[in-house]
């Protein structure tokens, strides 16, 4: 059967429907838990074995010894492909994902983020 | 004189339509938006689009010839603006009439159709030639229709002035019902004048880019733009003051509202229409129009016929 | 009447991704139809050679950004043939889950685009709108709404909880209504019949002949789906039909789209119900033994096809990818053949092309002297047959086969 302006009546049931759309940067838009977003370390963890720098897809990860089983990461946020491989591969649980990912930005710079080891308190004694 | 120059250019002139045109143009976005489950635009957007256009640079290609290139937005504006003149809005009476003038508004809405044919085949790009014979195509297939279905109202007040044509069916109200095969079949026409879906074939953007306007840019697009919201208006008004000639005798304020809600409610049923079709092939198109609207345009006109027959005098 | 060559592309409103088309017009009518691809060469399969396996299957979820998990499986499969890795029925069952919804997003993503092509952008909008519902439920089952990252060698990365089913269950319910509802919108609406009915022709002794896989030939009566021919994940043990049509045209491609999202749901629901209980992964080893596979997966818009060869080491030797639109492109000349320009967009989009996945890079060398050679066709094709032959295998029977079908 054939009807000419099949899709009227869905058409105009929609004028009295909210809109689907949602107005993003307005409302805010709730990501589902344990999406997988910006990637944090914890420095307390680490190990050194640097197993997430060989399995990271995108090279993003870079864990740098600053001290006696002392290490910090850089991440380049510009560079992840947000896959948590690492978290996976860290058999420590040194790094994690947020639902974080609302990242982006101008600045090449601020894309790099470093996670810092706690400053040296054996020194101090 | 005065007088004149100020309904030329403030009211009901171009400043009139200039706002008017603009508000009927958010309003068929917005509609189109709300019936496809979207937000749509904010209100100023229609302006905001026009000063952006406005503002940039008009860029001409090398191969185009620039007299016409630039006459023909120019040409687009005055000509719907012009016949917008005719046609009666808060009384009976339209601001210049003579008899004959139905002719003339149908002649000045021909005209932008001309001006995107010419403006897109002196751009010389190939998407505006194909895009120009489109329109030259559609033309000669909706045109014959819409003439048709419109003869039939102006042969039962016997009259080719729409002044006149007022002046009739404010003597007899009912009569309008009558023509109302004719309404819709020149509806259905004033979609393929104004380009929209299922009609959009000219521009069909996946096809042709923008058809005739891949070229224009800057100021001449924005004016392309303002002729063409400002075409909607005087098509939506024309066939307003065709087939809905009613309430214009009582009170010249009453009579302008009402005539802003039928204007207003044409470019909704635009809206709707152009919301649930897909757009036709050209082929498909012009067979549509001689195959079932101009029977219908011309069943219209025997229908009318045999009313003055036995029923008006 | 005069002719004139239009370029459609490599930037045009009609395509989503670079590509060349020149068409030779005559009037409104295509007289010649020729494509340029490689504007979107990425050198992936070199980057597979760089890169280690676990790297490789992120790397290869990127090919194509509709069908991500088509790709990571069918790359995985083929590691995991290699390794000689058993997968945990429950892992299997977790991949199929996500690549039929996979499918429904992508077969949803169509119709929307091929309602923008003939001009009907309400369908767009409702068809994308509906769309939503499904990227939801994958980025609640995998933590993304595009690049799912589910797959890993050896099984799944992540756990399906009984919440999560009873939501997948919610969204599929509402999503079959709606596509019942677009199969009736397809059958009726006047206008969109109008366009899509007898436009793009593509007999089944065409298809046979160029090649094509997936909906573009199922649409012309072949009934050819990796699903049902090869079954791989949990295909085997769920109950299905290969969706088929005789319209041979472009109409015949939205209802078997349409057909196999209805397809879908009844093996989600399926896969809800039978999912087994146990481990969701096997211990893969990071270094695979030397070997190849070549693996097949159904991916929406057709036949995928990896080819994995490792040499002992954490990095495969050579990756070879021929995604779908690859085989279907040829065909798009023969459906354009005398028509009109009108149909170009919507020829094009019916065989839902991905061309940025098609982009590849041959260069035939002579083992020895390093030199390129060129081959003919003819001369490939003998080669090719004589090859097998060495490794004992005839394929005679199969061409007698093709003959008798081409006839």
């Amino acid at each position: 059967m054939i009807r000419p302006a099949k899709m009227i009546r869905q058409v105009l049931s929609s004028l009295f429907k909210k809109p689907a759309t949602n107005l993003y940067p307005f409302n805010k838009f709730e990501m589902p838990d344990k999406f997988r977003g910006k990637i944090v370390f914890d420095p307390e963890l680490c190990v050194g074995c640097k197993l997430c720098m060989k399995d990271c897809p995108a090279g993003a990860i870079n864990i740098k010894k600053v001290g006696e089983k002392k290490f910090e990461a850089e991440f380049d946020l510009g560079k992840c492909v947000y896959c948590a491989q690492c978290t996976e591969t860290c058999f420590k649980k040194a790094l994690k994902f947020t639902g974080e990912f609302e990242l982006a930005s101008l600045d090449r710079e601020k894309l790099k983020i470093t996670f810092n080891a706690k400053p040296d308190d054996t020194a101090s004694k | 004189m005065i007088g004149s120059l100020l309904s030329i250019f403030i009211f009901p002139g171009f400043l009139f339509l200039m706002v008017f045109g603009l508000s009927a143009e958010f309003i068929d976005r917005k509609l189109y938006a709300r019936l496809q489950n979207r937000v749509g635009p904010p209100w100023f957007q229609p302006v905001a689009d026009l000063i952006k256009l406005f503002s940039k640079e008009d860029i001409i290609p090398e191969e185009a010839n620039p007299a016409m290139f630039k006459a023909m937005p120019i040409l687009a504006l005055t000509a719907t603006i012009t016949s917008f003149f005719y046609i009666p809005t808060w009384r009976n009476e339209a601001l210049y009439h003579f008899n004959g003038d139905l002719i003339i508004v149908l002649y000045l809405l021909t005209l932008p159709t001309l001006s995107y044919f010419l403006g897109g085949w002196y751009s010389t790009s190939l998407f505006s030639k194909i895009g120009a014979v489109r329109t030259l195509t559609q033309l000669f297939a909706y045109e014959v229709p819409l003439l048709m279905s419109i003869l039939a109202p102006a042969l039962l007040a016997d009259t080719w002035s729409l002044t006149e044509m007022a002046v009739f069916y404010s003597a007899h109200p009912w009569y309008w019902l009558f023509n109302i095969l004719g309404f819709f079949v020149a509806l259905i026409t004033l979609l393929g004048k104004l380009e929209k879906v299922p009609f959009d074939i000219p521009e069909a953007e996946t096809e042709i880019v923008a058809g005739t306007f891949t070229e224009y840019s800057g100021r001449l697009l924005g004016l392309f733009r303002l002729s063409m919201d400002i075409e909607l208006i005087v098509g939506a008004s024309l066939l307003a003051a065709v087939y809905m000639p009613f309430g214009l005798a009582i009170s010249p304020i009453f009579a302008f509202i009402l005539f802003l809600i039928k204007v207003l409610s044409i470019v909704a049923m635009v809206s709707v229409l152009r919301t649930v079709f897909a757009r036709l092939r050209i082929d498909q198109m012009v067979n549509f129009c001689w195959r079932y609207l101009a029977p219908f345009s011309f069943l219209q006109i025997l229908i009318i016929l045999a009313l003055k027959g036995f029923l008006v005098r | 009447m005069h002719k004139f060559t239009v370029p459609i592309g490599p930037q045009h409103p009609a395509l989503k991704e670079p590509e060349s088309f020149n068409v030779l017009l005559s009037g409104e009518r295509i007289m010649k139809f020729s494509a340029r691809l490689g504007y979107n060469h990425r050198g992936i399969e070199k980057a597979c050679e760089e890169r280690t396996y676990i790297q490789n299957v992120y790397l290869t979820e990127r090919v194509c950004g509709i069908c991500s998990h088509a790709h990571s499986s069918c790359f995985v499969q083929a590691v995991e043939e290699i390794a000689g890795l058993e997968i945990p029925r429950r892992a299997n069952y977790i991949r199929t889950l996500v690549g039929e919804l996979e499918r429904i997003h992508s077969h949803l993503l169509w119709l929307g685009v091929a309602g923008h092509e003939v001009g009907f952008d309400t369908l767009l909008m409702y068809a994308w709108r509906d769309r939503e519902i499904v990227m939801d439920i994958l980025a609640k089952l995998t933590g993304n709404r595009v690049n799912y990252g589910i797959n890993t060698i050896g099984g799944v990365r992540r756990d399906i909880n009984t919440d999560q089913i009873k939501d997948v269950s919610k969204a599929v319910k509402k999503l079959k209504e709606r596509t019942e509802y677009y199969v009736r919108v397809a059958k009726e609406e006047v206008t969109l019949i109008k366009r899509l009915s007898g436009v793009g022709v593509l007999l089944p002794k065409d298809v046979l002949k160029l090649g094509a896989v997936g909906p573009t030939a199922r649409a012309s009566g072949i009934e050819r789906d990796t699903r049902k021919d090869d079954p791989y994940g949990a295909y085997g043990e769920l109950d299905f039909r290969v969706i088929t049509d005789d319209h041979n045209d472009v109409y015949g491609r939205t209802l078997v789209r349409l057909g196999e999202l209805l397809e879908s749901y009844k093996m989600i629901s399926q896969i809800l119900e039978n999912i087994p209980e146990g481990p969701i992964t096997v211990k893969a080893p990071r270094k695979i033994p030397a070997g190849e596979a070549v693996s097949r997966y159904e991916a929406p818009r057709g036949e995928n096809v990896h080819y994995v060869k490792s040499n002992g080491t954490d990095k495969p030797e050579r990756v070879k990818i021929r995604a779908p639109t690859l085989a279907n492109i040829q065909t798009v000349a023969k459906m354009l053949e005398d028509r009109n320009l009108a149909d170009l967009p919507i020829v094009i989009a019916a065989i839902d092309p991905c061309f940025s996945c098609t982009d590849r890079l041959t260069l035939v060398k002579d083992v020895g002297h390093g030199k390129g050679r060129k081959m003919r066709w003819e001369d490939l094709h003998s080669h090719s047959i004589q090859w097998y032959k060495a490794r004992g295998i005839d394929f005679s029977d199969l061409n007698k086969k093709m003959e008798k079908l081409l006839k």
